[in-house]
């Protein structure tokens, strides 16, 4: 499904600020994983989703996905098959753009077939509603509001919704809780873990929250310092405590963490 | 003062379409694109000249096809090669005048008199009576207002708006950001083309530094209607650059024949009026928090006592 192979990136190379944030990385997906990864800062985490999502290309190494080469493939083109999630709530959505007008452009993805100058048709705003009323959050009778009134939680659950509208290959979710209050974090975890498992997509999440990283999916990778320290399957998985883990991530890494929010 | 007014809604409608480009350009796409100014004078100019050589329809299309490729350089300028987009604008604009001065016959000005214009051919049918420029300026108007409402509500349009609104977000919905900005000042600038050609038949004339502060004008126009209409939706987006262009130019006329103020002074008055509208919500915000702090001391004073 998704192979990463031998993949580095150097930033600033040959300059005083170089920073190696990845090196020598390489990760597997079957289809169907739910792989969470997690790492303190600086780890290499969201260096490895740019690179999957195209943000910027890698130094060295190749990405596959689904057997295909995607390297040096820019972003928008593999946005067809990959959907993204960011922590930012603001990044994922056009504000002065309705809800409706923002899933007919999540749509769009799916359009190669249709003509540039087509418009939403009452079919698709008819399956807009459908898809907005399972998320639950009454957002079906706001399909005219421009997007910019909506609550950071909204936002994020109609981000999860246009990254899925059109079933990827690949969903790739970088700490898209992490900027929302508990109980609205919750909710759209709830969402996401239903979303993935309907429509069975392969999904690579980065998450902070330890708990979660460890009920959530099928896989936990750990990152440090640009590597991939440990990866842990379903079975090895089952029963460690966040302790637990904790402890490994120490004896991989020898050091503690300076990061207190790697403990919530 | 008939007569005034009619020229004043005349020239209302056919500037209007400079507003309009830059309601694509600086309100939709959120770029301040300074083609206009150069952009103005070439369309005038193809125009004037294909009219000349006897064409005075195919040169509207002539012209909107010039204006599309300068918008086209200025955006390829900012897109592929890096050029700040007001720079890409203003290197363009320069390059222009060279060009515009070519598309005259390099003369910095040309004539049309005597000649058919699309105005005298729609005088020519006696449709319209007294009227006929102002049917034909309106009508050309809001022909291309209502193809641009209907453009912008189609998949591609939905793609240039939310281009100018979270561009992250448009390349994660497999949008090349790239093309929607290049396709976007295309249709910009032809939109300015198309005045500068429309108001060059209208004049008979064009002189090279006819384009001077088109862009502020523009600029004024889009502040005005939106002042008067408020900017929530596209729809009223396109009707309030019309509905200000021609507030501008009665405004104009009324300067132009009362003489309350010099005529040499509006380029000044109205470059006064954009600062000053594109400057409001910073100082209103700074003068509210003056008072909340002026408050806050009042408060605390009467604490105290």
């Amino acid at each position: 499904m998704l192979d990463v192979i031998n993949v580095s990136k150097t930033f600033n190379p040959g300059t005083v600020n170089e920073s190696r944030a990845l090196t020598g990385v390489s990760l597997h997906l079957d289809p169907g994983d739910f792989v969470s990864v997690i790492g303190s800062n600086g780890a290499g985490k969201s260096t490895l989703f740019n690179l999957i999502g195209g943000t910027y290309f890698a130094d060295g190494g190749k990405i596959l996905l689904d057997g295909e080469d995607i390297t040096y493939r820019p972003e928008h083109k593999r946005s067809k098959y990959i959907g993204r999630m960011f922590q930012d709530p603001l990044k994922g959505t056009a504000p002065h753009l309705s809800i409706e007008e923002n899933l007919a452009l999540a749509f769009l993805r799916a359009s190669e077939h249709m003509s540039p100058f087509s418009r939403v048709t009452k079919k698709e705003r008819e399956s807009f509603r459908e898809r907005l009323a399972e998320l639950g959050l009454g957002l079906e009778d706001r399909m005219k509001a421009p997007v910019g009134l909506l609550s950071g939680g909204q936002r994020q659950a109609l981000t999860l919704l246009m990254a899925t509208v059109v079933t990827p290959k690949l969903l790739m979710l970088d700490e898209h809780t992490a900027a929302l209050d508990p109980a609205t974090a919750e909710k759209v975890l709830d969402l996401t873990r239903q979303i993935v498992a309907e429509q069975k997509i392969t999904c690579l999440m980065v998450t902070h929250n330890i708990a979660s990283a460890l009920s959530l999916g099928s896989r936990t990778v750990m990152m440090n310092a640009g590597q991939i320290v440990l990866s842990l399957e379903e079975k090895e998985r089952e029963g460690m405590s966040v302790t637990d883990l904790m402890e490994l991530f120490k004896q991989k890494t020898a050091r503690s963490f300076d990061n207190d929010r790697m403990l919530l | 003062m008939l007569l005034i007014s009619q020229t004043a809604l005349e020239l209302g409608f056919l500037y209007a379409l400079v507003a309009m480009a830059l309601f694509l350009s600086y309100r939709i796409l959120d770029i301040a694109d300074l083609t206009t100014d150069g952009c103005f004078v070439l369309g005038a100019a193809v125009s004037v000249t294909a009219a000349v050589a006897g064409h005075p329809v195919a040169a509207l299309l002539c012209a909107m096809a010039a204006g599309a490729c300068a918008g086209f350089v200025t955006a390829f300028l900012q897109t592929r090669l890096g050029v700040p987009s007001i720079l890409a604008g203003i290197v363009t604009n320069t390059g222009l005048y060279t060009i515009n001065l070519m598309a005259m016959g390099w003369s910095s000005n040309k004539s049309l008199l005597g000649k058919a214009t699309i105005f005298t051919m729609l005088k020519d049918t006696g449709f319209g009576g007294d009227w006929y420029e102002l049917i034909l300026a309106a009508g050309v108007t809001v022909t291309a207002g209502a193809l641009l409402y209907w453009f912008l509500g189609t998949r591609l349009g939905l793609s240039i708006r939310a281009t100018g609104d979270n561009r992250d977000m448009v390349r994660a919905s497999s949008v090349n950001t790239t093309f929607t900005i290049t396709l976007g000042l295309c249709i910009a600038n032809a939109l300015t083309a198309l005045s500068g050609a429309m108001v060059g038949q209208y004049q008979k004339t064009v002189d090279i530094n006819s384009g001077t502060g088109i862009v502020v004008i523009g600029l004024a126009c889009l502040i005005i209607g939106e002042t008067v209409l408020g900017r929530r939706s596209v729809l009223k987006g396109i009707i309030a650059v019309v509905v200000g262009s021609v507030i501008y130019r009665f405004i104009y006329a009324i300067v132009f024949y009362t003489k309350i103020v010099p005529v040499d002074f509006l380029k000044l008055i109205t470059a006064l009026v954009v600062a000053a509208a594109i400057a409001a919500p910073t100082v209103k915000k700074h003068l509210a928090f003056q008072r909340q702090k002026a408050a806050g001391r009042r408060e605390e004073a009467t604490g105290d006592a």
